[in-house]
């Protein structure tokens, strides 16, 4: 943790984990969640302490580094090179060395969804991926899925529906929501599919069940299943 | 998150030669398990080998009639293939019931057997845990226990397996088959996979230290009503508090298997003789170890029990 909760930079409580600030000092908010959330303990395993010191170790290639390694990524349609200690995850090697900012850092431990991007057209964890692990990957960001100007549908359906509020989340939840419905098209079952065998669908209970991995603090689930819906063009499961 | 070095192998010789040249050398595979506590310096290797390009990716089938999955076949993909959803239904289920999609995305078969347990004090490394740090002593004995464990528990350790698929596999007798960097090959059967704790709660399997999972099989499918019913304190993306695995027969040869009662995934063959919900909980819970906050199990288990009779019945 580190030593001294940052003072907020609009006034906003300083330990209040889920008060968020504005983009310019994005990095004093940072180093405040990281440690803040060690706090926030939700039953056992779940948001226990991310290890705010070893992101900033490995970014800043601390301990005895064991050399780095060259890795080449495939981001949003252009190919970087890249040289990098090995316990960079792909989130970390993402943020901080391509400043691709839109990937959210949560929880660090696969918990929260809000570091989901798309490899190879599936969606991971990238907080609970190495980067050198994805060498010659193709992988897709919220930043490749659309720009304002040209929005990916799931983008647009999203401020269509207010799919968000405070939107620490939403580049989480659309890059799953791509992800998932590539999924189902792909017939891939999920629990609360009735039968195994059967077509899937996008009913709010399917969408539901297979967004479960993207928490949403604001509690926008309704909005952001109604975004979903619409782009999934399914009217089964009654009205979202 | 320790220092350490990284090499991608190509082969499973070379995975397994590459894990013995050096001391603390782990696999990684899907990583979800182990850079989770990799990340709370509870896991510490000083090297990891990349097993991700082996190309034991494909599931088969054996010439005895069942299925050879490979070690680093996805969740995802286990549990979407058509065969699987077909003839081993239980498994698919198990598996979609376990973490989220995008966890399934990356872990791996091999990884899920061999995932570590989620007994908060383990994950907590201001406390004594006999798994994390064997001869500190267990923190969970007169701890908060009602997750942990109410069966084969011991003196050092009352932790639970937390895996969902492997409940299912022990369900189906599954044989995890393992190579040597000398090149010997092992079956093990999952009965034999998964330790009790005793005194040794660090040790959780009869995988050797340099042997590598290249693939579990399953005998021939089983026919029979597949049913996998977890309880958990919501319904998504939380573990297990218990889980059922059953195959249940016309003829009563019924199979069942629990999660979330113990170090391995529990089966008591001989309990599955008996014809009601009550008496296969009361043989299979027999010998039980509970604490006031954790004997809710045992009726728990009697009334998932119950609902699955119910379910084959109707
Ligand atoms: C938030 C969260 C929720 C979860 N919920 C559930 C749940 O509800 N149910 C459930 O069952 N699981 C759950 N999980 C756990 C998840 O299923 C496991 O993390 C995953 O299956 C591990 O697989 P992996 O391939 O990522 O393993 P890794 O993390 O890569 O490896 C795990 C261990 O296995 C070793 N290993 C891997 N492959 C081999 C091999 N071929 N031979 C020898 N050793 C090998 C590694 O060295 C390491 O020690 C959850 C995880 C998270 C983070
Ligand atoms: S129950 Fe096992 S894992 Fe939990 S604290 Fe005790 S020794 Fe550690
Ligand atoms: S940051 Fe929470 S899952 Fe990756
Ligand atoms: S966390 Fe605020 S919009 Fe989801």
């Amino acid at each position: 943790m580190p030593d001294e909760p940052a003072p907020s930079p609009t006034g906003g409580p300083p330990d209040d984990p889920l008060f968020f600030c504005d983009p310019t000092t994005r990095r004093v908010f940072l180093t405040r969640a990281a440690g803040a959330s060690a706090a926030v303990t939700l039953g056992h395993g779940l948001f226990s302490g991310p290890d705010a010191q070893a992101a900033v170790q490995a970014e800043a290639g601390g301990g005895e580094a064991g050399g780095e390694e060259e890795v080449t990524l495939l981001i949003n349609g252009r190919q970087t090179k890249l040289r990098l200690d090995p316990r960079v995850t792909l989130l970390d090697a993402m943020r901080e060395h391509l400043q691709l900012t839109g990937s959210k850092k949560g929880c660090d431990h696969g918990q929260c969804g809000a570091c989901t991007v798309l490899v190879e057209g599936r969606r991971i964890n990238s907080c609970l991926s190495l980067a050198v692990m994805h060498d010659g990957d193709k992988i897709t960001t919220i930043e490749g899925l659309g720009t304002p100007a040209a929005m990916h549908p799931m983008q647009a359906a999203f401020v269509k529906h207010d799919g968000f509020q405070c939107g620490y989340c939403t580049p989480g939840q659309i890059c799953s929501a791509v992800g998932m419905l590539a999924e189902i098209k792909a017939g891939i079952p999920s629990h609360v599919s009735a039968d195994l065998l059967g077509e899937m669908s996008a009913s709010e209970e399917e969408i539901r069940e297979r967004m479960s991995g993207n928490l949403c603090r604001c509690a926008a689930y309704s909005n952001i299943i109604a975004a979903v819906r619409e782009v999934s063009g399914d009217k089964t499961g009654g009205e979202a | 998150m320790k220092a350490f070095t990284y090499e991608r192998a190509n082969t499973p010789a070379a995975a397994v030669k590459a894990l013995a040249a050096r001391p603390d050398t782990k696999f990684i595979a899907g990583g979800t398990n182990l850079l989770d506590l990799m990340k709370l310096q509870i896991e510490t290797p000083e090297h990891l080998v990349d097993i991700n390009r082996l190309g034991l990716d494909k599931i088969e089938p054996t010439p005895e009639g069942g299925l050879r999955i490979g070690a680093l076949v996805r969740n995802t993909d286990l549990a979407a293939d058509s065969r699987i959803r077909r003839d081993y239904a239980v498994l698919s289920r198990a598996l979609l019931s376990g973490a989220s999609a995008q966890l399934r995305n990356k872990a791996t078969t091999a990884g899920n057997l061999l995932q570590r347990t989620r007994c908060p004090y383990f994950y907590d490394t201001t406390k004594p845990c006999n798994k994390r740090d064997p001869g500190s002593g267990c923190a969970a004995i007169g701890g908060f226990t009602r997750n942990l464990a109410i069966m084969g528990t011991s003196e050092a350790c009352i932790a639970t397996h937390p895996s969902d698929m492997a409940v299912a596999m022990r369900v189906l007798d599954a044989v995890i088959e393992t190579v040597a960097p000398d090149g010997t090959t092992r079956a093990i059967p999952i009965a034999e996979f998964h330790r009790l704790p005793g005194n040794t709660p660090h040790i959780e399997t009869t995988l050797g230290p340099n042997e590598m999972i290249t693939a579990v099989t399953l005998p021939p499918p089983l026919g029979g009503l597949h049913i996998y019913r977890k309880v958990r304190d919501r319904s998504s993306y939380a573990f297990a508090v218990v889980s059922v695995a059953a195959v249940m027969q016309k003829n009563g040869r019924n199979r069942f298997a629990f999660g979330g009662l113990a170090h391995k995934p529990w089966r008591v063959e001989e309990a599955e003789k008996k014809e009601t919900a009550a008496a296969v909980a009361e043989a299979v819970l027999a010998g039980a170890h509970t604490t006031p906050q954790n004997a809710f199990k045992t009726l728990l288990i009697t009334r998932v029990l119950t609902s699955i009779f119910a379910q084959a019945a109707a």
